[in-house]
């Protein structure tokens, strides 16, 4: 099996990165702080204002260790590319697939058939670990979410246009937000989920949530890329400039299992606090540094957790499972497979 | 020496050497590496490279007498294939010089014929790029650390060239072909991102997801 590999996550400012012989070594003011072998190595990515040598990006490049540059609050900036890039037979039929709309509905319709799947599932747990001591109208609402939700995977792979997909899609989204404060255990009002917003997240939970969706789609591209997929060409999601739409098509399988539940036993478990946050002039709240390394080092965790591939049949870390979807979707596209099996989580 | 008109036309579908291995150990490990650009990092590879890093960290020297050529570029367009020779060891005297490969192995001697055609593709090389018969070469394994001689009599010549057209005809086509699990997979670096039983006879995809979904 494929070896789940760490990514490394430098959030201090003023880190200086080099390459030592086969390792990396993190310095801080000319201390060394941290040194790990470059080949158990996925990724490194730096939040903020941290140096690199060129020995270490050419090493990285060369290695196919992803090595990104991401704003203090996970916006992504930069990476490092070496002369390996993908390649352009695959490219070209992804293009093919993506420039013909029925073919790029086979696709986008398991992928969000699978995120409304694992949608419901994060319902069902929920209401199997705490159901029976919340109130009844929340049950009800739960169990009305769950039954909507788990009608409309079955609507959806019947689906055979782009624009009705998209709007199931957002509906689902809505219903399964609008359950999402029932998921909160937390008594603090701090954390009140006020419906999904982005550009800013206007509540500590969206912050909480844009944050880990930055982390996940960071995750994503790497894995597109590292199969020689072109992360920025998607099915679902149509093309615009500066957008990795096939990113976010990815994305779509894993929110609710990996981004979703995690932000929930963060809050549950008060693993992050209101104090957490900044709210900023204008209604924005963004993380603070010290909550970013508790949720990078509870995302960490989380990548470690070994489950079983629905599809492969095998055990591997969730830290591997977009990859594995990745090298599926080209497996689909080189047409080794017959359609392509998104992740159903269970 | 100016090219010939047609040389840069046949340098452009050269081939590198370690596709003919890749090939014989698998040709779908091959396309998977020359193809689809993958490549996985194991102990293997590793260790593999740091034992060529070493090899190629050396001058030319002389030991024994012998004068020893170090990571050689070769080709040659009569098999369109081209790579590096670790070490050519220049036996003989004078004038007639004879090219003499040898190439650095980790482990033991194999069963598949991979590192005689290697060397034999090398050998090749040296034929058409020194205008001379190459006849003997060696084969270096650290594990027992001794050389075997490798002599380039026509089946292995032949099997060689087979090899070197079926590679070119596979990179040319650009199709990957589809797993067949044996053995070697326990050994193949590619193995996690190949999946080849799950791939070998490929499931019915959309009964398998409808069924997931529900329940
Ligand atoms: S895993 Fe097996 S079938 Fe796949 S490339 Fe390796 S040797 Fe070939």
């Amino acid at each position: 099996m494929r070896k789940h590999l760490n990514t490394i996550y430098v959030t201090t400012e003023d880190a200086w990165l080099r390459k030592d012989g086969a390792n990396i070594v993190v310095e801080v003011e000319g201390k060394e702080r941290g040194r790990a072998p470059l080949h158990l190595l996925e990724g490194i990515m730096c939040f903020g204002r941290i140096g690199a040598s060129p020995a270490l990006l050419a090493a990285c490049a060369e290695a196919g260790i992803a090595f990104s540059y991401l704003s203090p609050i996970g916006r992504f900036l930069a990476r490092v590319e070496g002369p390996r890039s993908g390649n352009v037979l695959l490219r070209r039929a992804q293009y093919r697939v993506a420039d013909d709309n029925t073919r790029s509905v086979l696709i986008a319709r398991y992928i969000v058939a699978a995120k409304v799947a694992n949608q419901r599932t994060v319902i069902r747990r929920v209401l199997r670990d705490y159901g029976a001591s919340s109130p009844e109208a929340s049950q009800k609402a739960l169990q009305a979410a769950e039954a909507w939700l788990t009608d409309t995977t079955r609507r959806i792979v019947k689906v055979t246009d782009m624009d009705s997909l998209r709007g199931i899609e957002g509906e689902a989204a809505r219903v399964y937000f609008s359950v999402f404060n029932l998921f909160i255990r937390s008594e603090d009002p701090a954390f009140q989920f006020g419906g999904r917003s982005r550009r800013p997240p206007l509540d500590r939970v969206n912050a909480l949530l844009s944050f880990l969706y930055a982390l996940l789609g960071h995750d994503c591209r790497s894995a597109l890329e590292s199969v020689g997929l072109d992360p920025q060409v998607g099915f679902l999601h149509a093309d615009r400039p500066g957008r990795t739409s096939l990113a976010l098509d990815l994305m779509e399988e894993f929110r609710p299992v990996l981004a979703d539940r995690l932000a929930l036993n963060l809050i549950n478990r008060a693993q992050v606090r209101a104090a957490d946050f900044t709210c900023h002039e204008g209604g924005g709240i963004t993380l603070h540094d010290d909550a970013r390394k508790t949720v990078l080092t509870a995302w960490q965790e989380r990548k470690k957790q070994e489950i079983r591939h629905p599809f492969l049949g095998e055990t591997m870390t969730f830290g591997l499972v977009a990859h594995m979807q990745a090298l599926l979707l080209s497996r689909y596209l080189r047409g080794e497979l017959d359609a392509y099996p998104a992740f159903i989580w269970k | 020496m100016m090219p010939k008109p047609d040389q840069r036309q046949d340098e452009e579908n050269l081939v590198p050497v370690s596709a003919l291995q890749h090939y014989l150990f698998c040709p779908r490990q091959c396309a998977l590496i020359h193809i689809e650009q993958q490549w996985a990092e194991n102990g293997a590879t590793v260790e593999g490279r740091l034992l060529h890093e070493r090899v190629d960290s050396g001058v030319p020297d002389r030991k024994r007498g012998v004068r020893t050529l170090r990571t050689l570029p070769i080709r040659s367009f009569a098999l369109g294939i081209y790579g590096k020779a670790d070490a050519v060891e220049l036996h003989g005297t004078g004038s007639t010089l004879i090219p003499y490969p040898v190439e650095y192995k980790r482990g033991s001697p194999k069963p598949h014929h991979a590192d005689e055609v290697q060397l034999c593709a090398q050998a090749l090389c040296l034929e058409e790029m020194f205008g001379c018969a190459v006849s003997e070469g060696a084969l270096f394994y650290d594990r027992p650390h001794r050389r075997t001689t490798v002599q380039f009599d026509q089946d292995l010549r032949d099997l060689t060239q087979k090899t070197a057209q079926k590679v070119q005809d596979m990179l040319a086509a650009g199709k990957t072909p589809q797993p067949v699990w044996n053995k070697g997979c326990k050994h193949c670096s590619l193995e996690a991102i190949c999946q080849p039983r799950r791939l070998e006879k490929p499931l019915c995809v959309e009964k398998w997801f409808l069924e997931n979904l529900e329940d």
